[in-house]
Formats: structure tokens, sequence, C-alpha cells
């Protein structure tokens, strides 16, 4: 079969419209809980790669004319996942299987990476529970060795040539390559995005930036791009005020993802100049170069060119000195560091983030979150108190 | 000697002896610990410890040392402390008593614990990466984290010759020179390779006596206690891999329990149910939670812990001696990638042990403290029970934090559980 191809609009409902319709329109496309672009995407004949947090090489998928889909999880009841899991363990999980027994989302491959104990076990779990292919991708975990690379570039191979059967097309290098040239200029256009975050932080607000980098999980990336393209000089250009608000870092929404509504009461008391929400979609720091062997320069660039989390081992990136630098890079004040209930990877750095925030005489808030989470009132106002206490200090 | 006295001599002894393998085993610790001496710190799944011990490391395991805190009943103690220090209550308790055990310098209920000079884990568990890294946090510790791609899909299975498991042999083996190479640098020790062959040699001994011991117990009744007397196995099949003395102590250990399954000898006087564990053990209450299955005349007869926390050994995998690196590398990756298998893909292995061992039931219990094991048996149980008749148990308790163990309450599901496989066993009988 052929594939559809970019052309196809899965969200035409952002086009035509001025910068407040658009942020409206992907707020609304992220709380659908019927995941339209999805839907949209089979009704043409396509078929949907859904990966789990926290980075996948979506070029791969998307070169072979597949949606790359990022399940993180939803704020919806886990009716039908429950059963499937015990007690002790982090919301996502239970949701991001919802979404698929429910029949929200309907995918043709799973694939899940050992980005911590819980999450390793997903691939067993939906292979249980469906007939599609269900499967871990090893990302390496030595990423010192000088080895890791060309691990990582055959491990890619193997992905391919799974893709390759779940979409019934060859992918070749020169596929690979118009992919990573897409995916090139999506990572250019959020960085913008993030550098308006830093520099005039009162045109964007923590969650309108949320919404737009969010809904690249969702569709195509062409169509991101052109979506990106439209709005950044729009915000630019925004008329808005500059405000007396503390300046801050968010950290903790690597995997689960806080409620919008959490990220927008954060906004409303401070400036989020950086943060590490949704850091998948941003892993990779710089163009990936298109000469040479794609794989190979793909899997080299998530070793040698990318951010950081809690679920990354990687002596040259011990994650509170990497925490700091974001802090400096964004001339904060503060840091909120949160991490989702149960996520044992953000609990566990919580406390090298603390004392390193202690150390450094640097503000923190620390919080814990849930993707189901409805009543911020109470975290709120010990938000103002904490920032209204560096404001007087 | 007399057959009787024989027996006597037999009969018990791979516990007894094993309580002081492992008595003395931490003994050398305390003396390393007193002579300032740095030790390897290493995890039961992967541990590599016939190859560190070329380079004359003392070995620590300190999931060993932290699910003896709570064997002991003072892990609360542990627990408090690292929980004082920052950590939360909702990670795992072995990380947290361990952390209590270095901000107390070592002091542990079996003694002096010594400090790491280096850190190996694999990726067997992602907690272990994480737990490495407290360790370069508070010392400076060098660690390495021996990657070892795991089974990528259920059915899954590569083996050698297959492209992927290639693949993933020549990034083992890279790692491996790149680990020797870490060790010489830490340790001043020149890597041998005669030692490292020796030591595989007795690997090789104490994984085939493992792989005999487990097949013995398909006998009726069991020989021993999966959960009980199995625990004491695992503790001697890691503290003492690739040595002579744990060698001798598997072959013995077999030895013991052919008799015992030739002459008929159970661990209980009337075995009445066969049952096989999933998960890790209830520490803090270890005794009282067997009895609650032995009361009634349960035995367990199998368990995937025996598998995954004996970091591979069940396969009996034999080490070739003439090619001990790249062997080395291939041991690595089949028996991590089994131990992983036993827990993320384990319905099939779960299906093989309910037939081979004749179980009558499937106990799972899943723990807070440990993700790795328990994230998917809630669903595991389920696919279970869809392929295949046999009675279930579901109880969720911890393996460290007695906070989260109710005894009342596992006592009245066990119960049920019973009263269940009772009910089962007369429906059969009038058929």
């Amino acid at each position: 079969m052929n594939p559809p191809t970019g052309g196809i609009d899965l969200f035409p409902e952002w086009r035509g419209k001025p910068l407040d319709g658009v942020l409206y329109e992907c707020r609304e496309l992220l709380e659908d809980e019927e995941y339209p672009t999805v839907s949209r995407w089979r009704q043409t004949g396509g078929r949907v790669l859904g990966h789990f947090q926290v980075y996948f090489p979506e070029e791969i998928a998307h070169a072979a004319g597949l949606l790359p889909y990022k399940v993180r999880g939803a704020p919806v009841d886990a009716v039908h996942a429950d059963s499937r899991f015990g007690s002790y363990l982090c919301s996502i999980l239970k949701t991001s299987l919802e979404i698929a027994l429910s029949g929200r989302v309907e995918l043709d491959m799973f694939v899940t990476h050992p980005i911590c104990d819980a999450a390793r076990n997903l691939a067993a779990i939906f292979g249980r529970n469906f007939d599609y292919p269900c499967q871990i991708l090893y990302l390496p975990q030595n990423a010192n060795s000088p080895h890791a690379a060309a691990y990582l570039r055959d491990e890619y191979d193997r992905l391919r040539r799974k893709i390759e059967e779940v979409a019934g097309v060859r992918v070749s290098d020169d596929d690979l390559r118009d992919s990573l040239a897409v995916y090139n200029e999506n990572r250019r256009l959020l960085r913008d995005l993030y550098a308006i975050k830093r520099e005039t932080p009162w045109t964007i607000s923590a969650d309108e930036a949320y919404v737009l980098v969010a809904v690249g999980g969702m569709i195509r990336r062409e169509e991101h791009n052109a979506l990106l393209r439209a709005v950044l000089p729009e915000i630019v250009d925004r008329p808005a005020r500059r405000q007396d608000k503390i300046r801050v870092v968010y950290e903790g929404g690597f995997c689960e993802q806080p409620p919008l509504d959490l990220i927008r009461s954060i906004g409303r008391s401070c400036y989020v100049v950086d943060d590490d929400l949704l850091i998948g979609l941003r892993w990779i720091l710089e163009d990936v170069p298109t000469a040479g062997d794609p794989l190979l320069n793909l899997a080299t660039a998530y070793l040698e060119s990318s951010s950081y989390s809690p679920v990354q081992h990687d002596l040259r990136k011990p994650k509170e000195k990497m925490l700091l630098e974001r802090i400096r890079d964004s001339d904060a004040k503060a840091a909120i560091i949160t991490a989702a209930k149960m996520c044992e990877p953000g609990l566990e750095e919580q406390v090298a983030y603390i004392q390193t925030m202690e150390r450094e005489d640097i503000p923190y808030f620390v919080s814990e979150f849930e993707e189901n989470m409805t009543g911020f009132d109470g975290l709120e106002i010990q938000l103002e108190t904490f920032l209204e206490n560096i404001l007087f200090d | 000697m007399s057959s009787s006295g024989f027996a006597e001599t037999i009969v018990g002894r791979g516990n007894r002896e094993g309580a002081d393998l492992f008595r003395e085993w931490f003994e050398e610790l305390g003396r390393a610990a007193a002579e300032e001496r740095g030790a390897a710190y290493v995890f039961v799944m992967g541990s590599l410890a016939e190859l560190l011990r070329t380079f004359d490391f003392p070995i620590v395991f300190p999931e060993i040392n932290s699910l003896q805190t709570a064997v002991r009943r003072v892990a609360h103690e542990y627990l408090d402390e690292a929980e004082d220090y920052g950590y939360s209550p909702d990670i795992c308790g072995y990380v947290k008593a361990d952390v209590a055990v270095q901000l107390r310098r070592g002091d542990h209920p079996m003694g002096r614990v010594p400090r790491p000079a280096i850190a190996v884990n694999t990726n067997a568990c992602n907690t272990y990466i994480k737990w490495a890294e407290i360790w370069e946090r508070m010392y400076g510790t060098p660690t390495f984290t021996l990657d070892v791609p795991g089974t990528r899909e259920a059915g899954g299975q590569t083996w050698p010759g297959d492209p992927s498991f290639e693949n993933d042999r020549k990034y083992v083996a890279a790692q491996l020179l790149e680990l020797i190479e870490l060790c010489e640098k830490v340790s001043g020790v020149e890597f041998d390779i005669d030692r490292l062959r020796e030591n595989m040699r007795y690997a090789n001994r104490m994984s085939l006596g493992w792989q005999r011991v487990l097949e013995l117990n398909r006998s009726r009744p069991a020989a021993f206690n999966a959960l009980t007397d199995g625990t004491i196995y695992l503790g001697v099949a890691n503290a003492l891999r690739g040595t002579e003395q744990g060698a001798r102590y598997f072959d013995e250990l077999a030895e013991e329990m052919e008799y015992k399954a030739s002459a008929g000898l159970g661990t209980l006087s009337e075995e009445l149910y066969r049952l096989i564990f999933v998960g890790v053990p209830c520490y803090p209450l270890f005794r009282r939670f067997n009895e609650m299955f032995t009361e009634p005349g349960g035995t367990f007869v199998n368990s995937t812990y025996l598998w995954f926390a004996s970091g591979g050994s069940n396969l009996g995998f034999q080490y070739d001696l003439e090619h001990p690196l790249d062997s080395l590398a291939e041991g690595l990756l089949v028996s991590v990638r089994d131990a992983m298998d036993s827990m993320f893909f384990q319905t099939r292995i779960l299906s093989d042990m309910v037939s081979d061992y004749e179980a009558d039931g499937v106990v799972y219990h899943p723990i807070k403290s440990c993700r790795t094991v328990s994230t998917g048996l809630a669903d595991s149980r389920r696919d279970l029970m869809e392929s295949r008749d046999v009675a279930t148990l579901f109880i969720e308790s911890d393996m460290m934090d007695r906070r989260v163990v109710s005894e009342a309450q596992l006592k009245n599901r066990v119960d049920a559980f019973f009263e269940g496989l009772a009910s089962r066993r007369q429906r059969a009988a009038i058929g």
C-alpha cells in the first residue's frame, strides 16, 4: 500500500486564525479525549506508531509514512486499565494503556523504552492486550561507551526493519534524510519558541508555550512546522506588558505531564523561562546532519547533542549540574522542582536537585503532581507565598 | 556411616552451611572495612563477580545488605533515616536502607560494610543506575553501567547466530573491555585472564548445580521450600559466585536434593498444595509470611525470584573457557536477558512452571518497592488465567517497608485462597 503523505491536514482548525485563536485550538486539541488527529489519519488509510515517553527517533516512523504518536498518558479515568496494574504506580502508565484499551487511540505498533522500571514493563503489558507489535527500544544506558553510537545505529536499523513490516514499505536512507530535514526544522522552531520564553516571557505564557509544543506529538511534523512558522512571528510582535514576576525554571515534566491547568496556575504567578516539559520532543539540541549514514547520525545526536533527564545516565551530564546550567542560561532566579507521584526517577533526582539548590543558594519550591489532579488552590497559595518571599527578600 | 547417619548429615546441610558461608562472607567484608579497603558494589542481576574478583575487590551486594535489615526487623530505622535525608517514601526501600548504611559509615546489623571503590551495575533494573548515582555523588565513586539489551518483545528472544543477538554481543563485549580497563585503574591490579578463566570454571559448576537443584524440586514432595530455603541458596549463589567455596556448595546442595528426592523427603511432613511464587518475598514478615502458606499444607516449589535474583544461573549456562571474554559477553547477554524475561515476559515461563512442577496455584506478590518486578503482575496474572485453569492469589505488600505490610489482611486473603484450593480439589474429585 502507499501510505498517506505529509500533505494531509490532521489539524486544520488552527489555520487562518489569529494567535489567540490558534492557541485556543491547540488547547482544545490537547484536551480532546477522542484524539481526533489519530482517527483522521486512520480514516485516510494511515497507520500509527505510538511511542511512550521520553525520547523516540520519530524520523524512522515518519520516513515510513507512519504517524508517530507520542503516548504520554491523559487526564482520563483508567476504567479499563486499572485492573491491569497494581498499586504504587504512576498514573501515566495506566492512562496510556487506557486510551488504547478504550479505543480512543488505535495503534498499529507500540514502542516503549527502558526509561524506568515501570515503563519497560509496558511492552509486555501492551503485547498481552493487543495483537500489533509491542516492543522495547533499547536506547543505550551506557552513554559513555565509545561503542554506544554504533550499537544504537544497529538498534535503529532493527527498528527500521520492524517499522517497514508495519508500514508495508521500504525505508531508504534518502527517505530518512528527508525526514531528518523535516525534524531539523522542527527542532529549530522549538528552539526559537524557547528563546522567546527566555528573552520575553511576557509575550507567551507557560501554558501557551506548552500547548504549542505538545500538539507536535499528535500531528505530522510538516504540519507542526507550518503552525510554528505561522505563530512565532506573531508571538514576537504580540503587544504584552512586562510584569514584575520572578523568572523560574520548571523541572519534573520529562515523562508524566502536569495538568494543563497546573501549568497555567504556575504561569500566572511567575515567568517560566525554561523547563523540561516534554523534553523528548526537544531532546536533540542541534541539527542532525543529513549527509552520510542517517541512522548513525541520529544515534550520535541522541548521545552527543542532547538534553538531559533523570532517566538517562551520562557521566558528562550530572543532572544537578545540568539543572544549574538551565537556571543560569535562562537567567532564572528560582526553581520549581516537581515529580509525578510514584515516579521513582523523578523522586530520586529531587534529592540531588534540592541539595544543589541549597548549596548554590537558589530558592526552590518542591512539589508532586499527578496528571489527573484537579484542585490547585492549595498549591497555588503555597507557590505565591514562596514567590512573594523572594520578591521581598 | 550408617544410612541414618548419612541422612542426618546431609539433610539440612545446605541451610546450615549456606548460613555459615554467608556469615563468613560478611565477616570478610567487615575485615575489608576495618582495613579501609574499597569494595566493588554490584547487584544480583549481572554481578560480574567472576570478573571483579580477579582485581581482588571485596564484593558488596547492597540489595542483600538491605534485605538483611528487613529480615532482622530493623529496616524501618534505616528507611526513616533516608527519608529524613530527603528520599521519598515512594521509592525503592533497598535504596533507602543503603543510603542510611552509607550515612552510618557502613554500620549494618551484620557488621560493617566497606565503602565503594567502584560500582558496577547492569541495566536489568533501572534503579540500579539511579542507585549508583548516589554513590557517585556521596563519594565520587567511579561507576560503570554495563548495558545489556534485553528481549525486545514477547516471543522475540534471540540466540547466538541471530544478527540481532550478535549486534548486542558485540556491544556487551566492547563494554567488558572498557570495564576491565577501569578496574585495572581503580584497583591497581593488572587483568589476569587465567584468573578469570578459573573463576568462570567455578561459576560454571555453580550454574550447573543451581539448575539441577531447581529441577530436583519437581519431586513430590518438594525437597525444599523455594521461598525460605531458596533465599538461603540465593544468598550463596550471589555472594560466592566465581569461588571454589560457592561451586562446592552447589555440588553438595545438588547431592542433598538428589538424596531427599530419591528418599521422598519433603520440606513439609504433609504436602497438600504445590505453589509457585511470583515476585519478591515479604522480608519484614519473612517467617510468618511463609507460615501462612505452610500451615494449611502449601509448599512453594519454585519462584521467579529464584530465576531473576540468581542473575540467570538457573539456565545452567556454561562459559567456554577457551574464549573467556567472548563467552563472558555471551553468558551475560543470555543470563541477564533471562532474568529480565522472567520479570517482563513471564506468562509462558509460568505456564511451563505450572506444568513442570505440577503446581496447584500461583501466588503473585507485587511490592511497593520494586516496579521492575511488580508493574506487570496484575496483567500477567490475567493473561495466565485466560490461558490455563490454575488458581491464583494476588497480594500486595513490600520487601522492606512494614508500613505497607498488613499481616491480618494478608492472612485473610491467604486463607480464602486455600479455601478455594480445597474447593477446587473437591470439585475435581467429584468430577
